[in-house]
């Protein structure tokens, strides 16, 4: 067993918003493309070029229709990925101590060195947001680019997750969730972010913001003035032609 | 365990080196950082200072790394050994492929050059290709437009100068309501996903008219649940609704439109529908300052919408009379819609109450004063903020022209392009159609063709018609079939070069054009046509020449392959005259640069074709003493001049005062310049220039001084097409050159001059009772064309494509998960697997485009799922109509554009026993590149 810090202050996580993910996919390829590369084992791709290819994603996007009492069906894009958790499980079940949260700011990590690929943490995560990964025999997880966001090697404004920086719709934001005065602490005010699952009791740091109502465009009734015919037909249109030019501007003849 | 956290190193080296160049993932062209790393390539993210992305970037962009890397890339140049269609090939070198590729083409340069036909796919570099293809003389090039959106692009060119994308964007800072229209998730990516993103922070509402609710259309506030092929419909009971309610921009209309021209309205007249001219042909207005005819364009003239003109006896209207009278009639009533759209004729009113309301009770104004054409000072720009994009889906019928047009009619009655909150066109767009050429094909042997091949036509002078009326081009674009065909037809190529008709040709020569797969409609009968042979045992089409970079399924049908570099191995130039990259308020251009050299024996395609004008002696292509003139595609970027001061790339030129964008002379250096700035140059229009771009002086002049055109060109938006009308009075009977008689009712109803809507011609030949299903693709925004591989990282997000089916039919055939159907048209039928979607139009299934994949293709492996549960639509999709008993071929395409009707398409479907795998299954190629690993381990560094 392992034990988790005592909480930090800073809480560095995700606000995903579901308003406005289009289901691009562009958070998992980056993500693929970063933590490959950097931190850790690379991510590796079984059967790669086969019939049921399979690989180590740290970060998946899944697609759900919902189909309200009343109206059309809506689809949501839901990307998912480790939610830096403040009593994370993974953590605790962990029997080397691989599996960690960092005390400073509360992201949660494998160590690979000590990971003896026993895959405790992923049964014990409810969000399914860790994968073995088959080539190299350890968890792989969300780091929150923890290469990236101090990294001095990069220029200010890059350092965010790869995940936050790719987003073409703007729906993933990066910050301190502990900070109640942050742009991401705001941003879940103002939109009613809510947790995920939260009768896990995993108290997880990332929010997700919700989708706004849909199809809920005014019946014509209201609308109606708008459309309060001048003509009924081509000829009365000119009708009302010659009458509506004569009111703009320099019409007065 | 204790609380020891492991020492982090959180400032690693990211890499060596940043290397800024263009992503070719899509056509999207983005700007991306690609790290180094050892020399090799690491890591790629979107380019912050880049104008289209600002950083972001795609899926597809952010894979590119797989698709540089892909086992699938071709090794060097292929000469086919067995025969055609069974992939079997031996390496050749350079010198033998280009030696066996001169021997084919000289010979048909010197007495026949029509009998080549040079066609490139979703390549960028078009004003190149047409340039050598020009040079050589044939009249038979065009690129895929006619067979992707050429019904957007040409209506926007004929109706306002431009469309989307290339063109045009939704001013996503200021827009206050978006409708989206038939767009499948791509054109344009990342814009289109960063412009929602943007209005959705400022609350601003989106609307999404689309049959399928997915991607763009699952996060629309609205969502319009459109039968396909309908849009044109719906859109004119908007423009009926709003018409009636008088819900209309007069000032704007009087002003920058010709709705205040003057038309014919006798039908006994020659000039029956067309335009009052004075002696300088200039269509004629009345002025409301003195009552009196003007010429549209006079210095301080006010035209009028509502007076009119009679002389001789004969009576003129102005086109918004006619508009009147069209669109007020209850054949555009919502009540008469409705049902034929799926859309309830309250829901109809509603949107078009709602865009009167942001239009009218949500104007902008923006404190920006502005001169325009007629001399007139507007203090302030006024804007409407409402804004629409569209794309295939509303393009790809055989009525999309027309509703394409019907579009942009309805954003200009609202007022709402070029200002403020609307609709914003991209320099060095608008042009209307008069700025474009005219096509050219006039052939002389051993000489250049006389002019560039695509352009716009005026009237049945421009058609492209032998003495005899017979079509110039092989695809018979710009002939009475199509009369506009401003892209090409090059999906009519194979099947008319299969067939001889127009004529016969020699040598059929391709690049980046999957046409034996998913870029055909009728895959298996291309196939024949590929492989057919003559009485005499040769191939009906003699000689096809291919260039790729990758093992696709076209490779196996050529007979000599010239392999292609990747994206990141080349050098390209993203040109202002060809499709440019620029924003509304910037022009840009941008190149690629090898930022690693091929380590394969490759060459970029546009390089090959440097040397091969060469080795033909073409003009443009040798200097005076015969020698090469342009040694590599970079060679001719930095040196070719199009017109005085202007070449492919408009920035860091060579002015007197050093490096200047727009006009300039070369700068032997130029290719530098773009690197070290990051890959792209980018100049802003000036603040007062940056709206109302076709009217306003301010924008004119500056458009002049970057070189765009040579004279200032001031226009007003064409919501009566004269073009159309001449074409349609010709039908009558009206003038010289007559069209074929089984020609004459079509033309007649289709070159309508103001927009109309019919429904699909292809509906005339088969029975609705039998096929009622509408059959849609769309292609999936982390997948893109066969034009690169099938890409390892995002082939596990989609490795295969179910039929998506929607409640109503899921349920009446008792659907269930892991279910297959068959699904058949007139033409033909497949097998495959059907997933429920219930956001879908009640009427219509779908399924992502080109993920499924020829066995053998793309270094997969036989068993892939692309191969055995993929499949494509295009085997139910016939590139003719439905025979009609007459004999003669009549081509699945928009009448007027020529534009392929991919999505007329209707089926049955049947639930089916589980089959091994989707059916056609067609046998296996030959890879000439072998097979992917089983297992993949990326990291470059150490």
């Amino acid at each position: 067993m392992t034990q988790l810090p005592p909480p930090s202050a800073k809480k560095l996580g995700l606000v995903i918003d579901l308003d406005t993910c289009v289901g691009c996919h562009a958070c998992v390829v980056s993500c693929k493309g970063w933590n490959t590369e950097n931190y850790g084992a690379p991510l590796s791709d079984q059967d790669a070029y086969g019939a049921n290819p399979s690989g180590t994603f740290l970060n998946r996007v899944h697609s759900y229709e919902v189909q309200p009492d009343q109206g059309e069906a809506q689809l949501i894009h839901f990307p998912k990925s480790c939610l830096h958790c403040e009593d994370a499980p993974c953590v605790t079940v962990c029997p080397t101590g691989a599996s960690y949260k960092r005390a400073e700011d509360g992201i949660v990590l494998v160590n690979e060195s000590d990971c003896i690929g026993c895959g405790l943490c992923a049964w014990a995560c409810p969000y399914g947001a860790r994968e073995l990964d088959a080539k190299e025999g350890v968890m792989k997880k969300c780091t929150l680019c923890v290469d990236r966001i101090y990294n001095e090697n990069l220029p200010e404004e890059d350092r965010q997750p790869a995940c936050v920086r790719t987003c073409p719709a703007g729906a993933r934001h990066f910050g301190d969730l502990g900070d109640e005065n942050s742009d991401v602490s705001k941003l879940v005010a103002e939109r009613g972010g809510f947790d995920l699952m939260p009768e896990q009791g995993t108290k997880p740091v990332n929010k997700y913001l919700p989708p706004r109502p849909k199809d809920e465009m005014p019946e014509f009734d209201i609308l109606a003035p708008y459309l309060e015919p001048i003509a009924s037909d081509g000829k009365g249109f000119v009708g009302w032609l010659d009458k509506a030019l004569s009111s703009l501007p320099g019409g007065a003849k | 365990m204790s609380l020891d956290q492991p020492q982090l190193d959180t400032s690693p080296q990211v890499s060596d080196e940043v290397r800024k160049t263009t992503c070719y993932m899509c056509a999207c062209r983005c700007g991306i950082n690609v790290h180094m790393k050892d020399g090799k390539v690491a890591y790629i993210e979107g380019n912050k200072d880049h104008p289209v992305n600002q950083g972001v970037l795609c899926a597809k962009g952010s894979a590119g790394i797989m698709q540089h890397n892909a086992p699938s890339r071709l090794r060097a140049p292929l000469k086919r050994v067995g025969p055609r269609g069974s992939g079997e090939f031996e390496e050749i070198t350079w010198e033998e492929a280009l030696t066996m590729a001169t021997g084919l083409l000289a010979p048909i340069r010197e007495k026949h050059p029509e009998k080549l036909a040079f066609f490139t796919g979703r390549d960028q570099s078009q004003s190149f290709t047409g340039f050598w293809a020009q040079g050589f003389g044939t009249p038979n090039f065009a690129a895929h437009g006619g067979f992707c959106s050429v019904n957007m692009a040409a209506a926007g060119i004929y109706t306002m100068g431009g469309a989307f994308w290339e063109f045009g964007q939704p001013d996503w800072d200021r827009t206050k309501l978006f409708m989206l229209f038939g767009v499948a998730e791509d054109h344009d990516s990342n814009p289109i996903k960063m412009g929602i993103g943007k209005i959705k922070a400022r609350g601003a509402r989106m609307v999404g008219v689309n049959p399928i609710r997915t991607g763009y259309n699952a996060v629309a506030d609205d969502w319009v649940g459109i039968t396909p092929g309908t849009d044109g419909l719906f859109i004119l009971a908007m423009v009926h609704c709003l018409m009636k309610a008088g819900k209309v921009d007069l000032d704007y209309l009087a002003r920058f439109t010709n709705a205040s021209v003057l038309i014919n309205e006798d039908p006994k007249s020659e000039q029956f529908g067309l335009f009052l001219r004075d002696d300088d042909g200039q269509p004629q207005v009345i002025d409301r300052n003195t009552g009196q005819l003007a010429p549209w364009n006079g210095q301080g003239v006010e035209p009028d919408l509502a007076a009119t003109y009679r002389a001789k006896g004969i009576t003129h209207r102005p086109v918004f009379h006619q508009m009147a009278d069209r669109y007020l009639s209850d054949e555009y009533a919502p009540e008469a819609v409705a049902d034929r759209c799926g859309i309830p004729a309250q829901r109809i009113r509603a949107l078009a109450a709602d865009l009167a309301r942001v239009a009218f009770d949500e104007a902008i104004e923006l404190d920006r004063p502005w001169t325009d054409f007629r001399g007139k000072k507007h203090e302030k720009m006024v804007g409407r903020p409402v804004s629409f994009h569209a794309m295939r889906g509303i393009s790809a019928h055989s009525n999309g022209f027309q509703t394409c047009r019907a579009l942009h009619t309805l954003q200009i009655i609202l007022g709402s392009v070029e200002v403020p909150g609307g609709m914003r066109f991209k320099p060095p767009y608008p042009k209307p159609a008069t700025a474009h050429p005219k096509p050219h094909g006039k052939v002389t042997p051993g000489a250049a063709l006389d002019g560039p091949h695509l352009g716009y036509t005026h009237g049945p002078e421009d058609l492209l018609l032998d003495e005899e009326g017979n079509p110039t081009r092989i695809d018979k674009a710009y002939s009475w079939e199509n009369p506009m065909s401003a892209h090409g037809l090059m999906h009519m190529v194979i099947s008319n070069a299969h067939a001889g008709v127009p004529y016969k040709i020699d040598t059929l020569f391709m690049y980046m054009a999957n046409m034996s797969w998913n870029s055909s409609m009728n895959v298996g009968g291309v196939h024949k046509m590929l492989t057919d042979k003559d009485e005499d045992g040769n191939y009906v089409i003699p000689n096809i020449i291919y260039s790729d970079a990758y093992s696709s399924e076209m490779v196996a049908y050529a007979d000599l392959i010239l392999p292609d570099t990747t994206y990141l191995e080349r050098h390209d130039c993203i040109s202002l005259l060809d499709r440019p990259i620029c924003e509304a308020d910037a022009v840009a251009d941008a190149i690629r640069w090898p930022v690693v050299e091929p380590d394969r024996d490759v060459r970029g395609f546009q390089s090959v074709l440097c040397d091969l004008g060469a080795r033909l002696g073409m003009p443009g292509f040798v200097n005076e003493d015969g020698s090469q003139k342009y040694q590599d595609y970079a060679d001719y970027i930095t040196n070719h001049i199009r017109r005085p001061g202007v070449g492919p790339l408009a920035g860091f030129r060579k002015g007197e005062d050093g490096p200047q964008g727009g006009r300039g002379d070369v700068n032997p250096n130029q290719i530098q310049d773009y690197i070290d700035n990051g890959g792209f140059w980018i100049e802003h229009v000036p603040e007062n220039a940056a709206f109302y771009k076709p009217f306003s002086m301010d924008y004119q002049n500056w458009a002049v001084k970057m070189g765009f055109y040579d004279v200032v060109q001031p226009y007003i938006f064409q919501l009566y097409v004269e073009p159309l009308r001449k074409f349609q009075a010709a039908a009558e009977g009206i003038g010289e050159r007559q069209p074929p008689e089984h020609l004459r009712e079509r033309l007649k109803l289709t070159m309508d001059p103001l927009p109309i809507w019919y429904g699909a011609l292809e509906d005339d030949g088969v029975d609705l009772d039998e096929y009622p299903v509408h059959a849609l693709t769309q292609r999936p925004m982390a997948m893109y064309h066969s034009w690169g591989t099938q890409n390892v990282w995002l082939r596990q997000i989609h490795g295969h494509n179910p039929l998506y089916v929607p409640t109503k039919i899921w349920e009446e055939k008792g659907f269930q998960d892991g279910d297959w159907a068959k699904v058949s048209s007139t033409h033909g039928s497949i097998v495959v697997p059907v997933a429920h979607q219930a956001s879908l139009n009640a009427n219509t299934v779908w399924t992502w485009n080109a993920i499924g994949k020829r066995k053998g293709a793309w270094a997969l492996d036989e068993g892939a799922s692309e191969a055995t549960k993929g499949f494509l639509l295009n085997h139910l999709i016939h590139e003719l109509l439905p025979p009609k008993g007459d004999g003669l071929r009549w081509a699945n395409s928009d009448p007027v554009t020529g534009q392929a009707a991919w999505f007329d398409l209707r089926v049955k479907i049947e639930k089916s026993d589980v089959p091994n795998e989707a059916q056609p299954a067609m046998p296996a190629i030959k890879s000439p590149v072998g097979k992917g690993p089983n297992e993949l381990e990326w990291k470059v560094g150490k």
